[in-house]
């Protein structure tokens, strides 16, 4: 098997050209104020804060864009109001939102 | 009316000074009037590349600002006489360079002749912005590599939407300019192909220059590649560069430096 690669190297000529076209796509739809994962992030954040304060520090956001599907997860830590006297939070998703490019 | 033209590709070091000094003195080695402005303030080196770095005595914001006549800030060219050349500033201040300053530079120059070719600093700031804001045509320079070409996707979007004619509605007519180009590389798989890059950035080649030693030589020597060896891989791929700027219609070809015999046997003699 090594001696086999040794022999033959792999093209990266197409890797580079595949993962352009996949970056470009998106970066082509997603110019500006249109990024429709934008806004969703934005919103979402903005409607879970008008009903709980929300800690910017306990707010992960991740966005994993894919060929033909993206996904953006949103994770918001909410204090546990119910059992506040216990002092203990719990990490809630709050949001996972798929979104279909092709 | 001259026809105002931006060399421009977001990504630093892909040759944007080298064409824009290549370019210029081809259009004026065929008749042209031709000025090539520098745009990159602070960073000023398309002087350097024209090897006229000692006659620096104006710039473009002594032009702008009014201490200078623009007259007297345009360096002829020795080798060239249709050839001249607009100094950029080399203050800090990022903030010298005015929309209406440029355009009141732009609009005399596009009086005295056929081609006004600004060279674009890197990045997408204002130097960058204010290059392209008033042209007709644009020229990217892009390299067969993952950031260069994503790079110069970037600036077609932006040459699409902030430029004077994009804002009236019409086009900058836009033209991909590849350097660096290693036609064995390519073949065996180890670098995007001319295709490859057509296809990303959809727009129309103006011309393939090949990766040389020419192009490094000449700038050592303060002088286009073009006049400093017409005979040379990159020159002729610039001289078809040009007159496909004039419109002509020039099959496309990857030209390569040609190596005599002797030049074999020897080796390439110092520059």
């Amino acid at each position: 098997m090594n001696l086999f690669n040794l022999f033959k190297r792999r093209s990266s000529a197409p890797v580079a050209r595949d993962r352009l076209q996949i970056l470009l796509a998106h970066e082509r739809t997603n110019r500006g104020p249109s990024d429709l994962l934008y806004i969703l992030r934005e919103e979402i954040l903005a409607t879970v804060g008008r009903h709980v304060e929300i800690d910017p520090d306990r707010v992960t956001v991740q966005m994993d864009r894919g060929d033909k599907v993206s996904i953006l997860e949103v994770d918001i830590e909410i204090p546990n109001i119910t059992r506040a006297t216990s002092g203990g939070s719990r990490k809630r998703r709050v949001a996972s939102a798929a979104h279909r490019t092709a | 009316m001259a026809k105002v033209v931006v060399v421009t590709s977001g990504k630093g070091g892909v040759g944007k000074t080298t064409s824009t000094a290549a370019l210029g003195a081809a259009l004026a080695q065929i008749g042209q009037h031709v000025v090539i402005i520098d745009f990159d303030v602070g960073l000023r080196n398309l002087d350097l590349v024209m090897g006229a770095e000692r006659r620096v005595v104006y710039d473009f914001i002594n032009v702008t600002q009014g201490v200078a006549k623009l007259t007297q800030a345009l360096i002829r060219d020795k080798r060239l006489d249709k050839l001249a050349l607009l100094p950029a500033s080399q203050t800090r201040d990022k903030d010298a360079l005015t929309e209406d300053g440029v355009l009141g530079v732009i609009t005399a120059l596009r009086k005295m002749f056929d081609w006004v070719i600004c060279d674009s600093p890197a990045g997408i700031e204002r130097g960058a912005t204010l290059a392209m804001r008033f042209a007709d045509e644009a020229i990217i320079v892009t390299n067969p590599e993952v950031s260069s070409v994503r790079d110069s996707d970037r600036i077609i979007g932006i040459l699409d939407a902030k430029t004077i004619r994009a804002e009236r509605g019409e086009r900058v007519k836009k033209h991909l300019l590849i350097t660096r180009y290693d036609q064995a590389r390519a073949a065996r798989g180890e670098m995007l192909t001319i295709d490859d890059v057509l296809e990303i950035l959809s727009t129309p080649l103006l011309g393939i220059v090949p990766e040389s030693q020419e192009v490094l030589r000449a700038s050592n020597l303060g002088s286009p590649v073009t006049l400093n060896n017409p005979d040379s891989g990159p020159a002729r791929a610039y001289y078809d560069a040009a007159r496909r700027l004039m419109g002509e219609d020039i099959e496309m070809t990857v030209p390569t430096d040609k190596q005599g015999f002797l030049g074999k046997l020897f080796g390439r003699r110092a520059a």
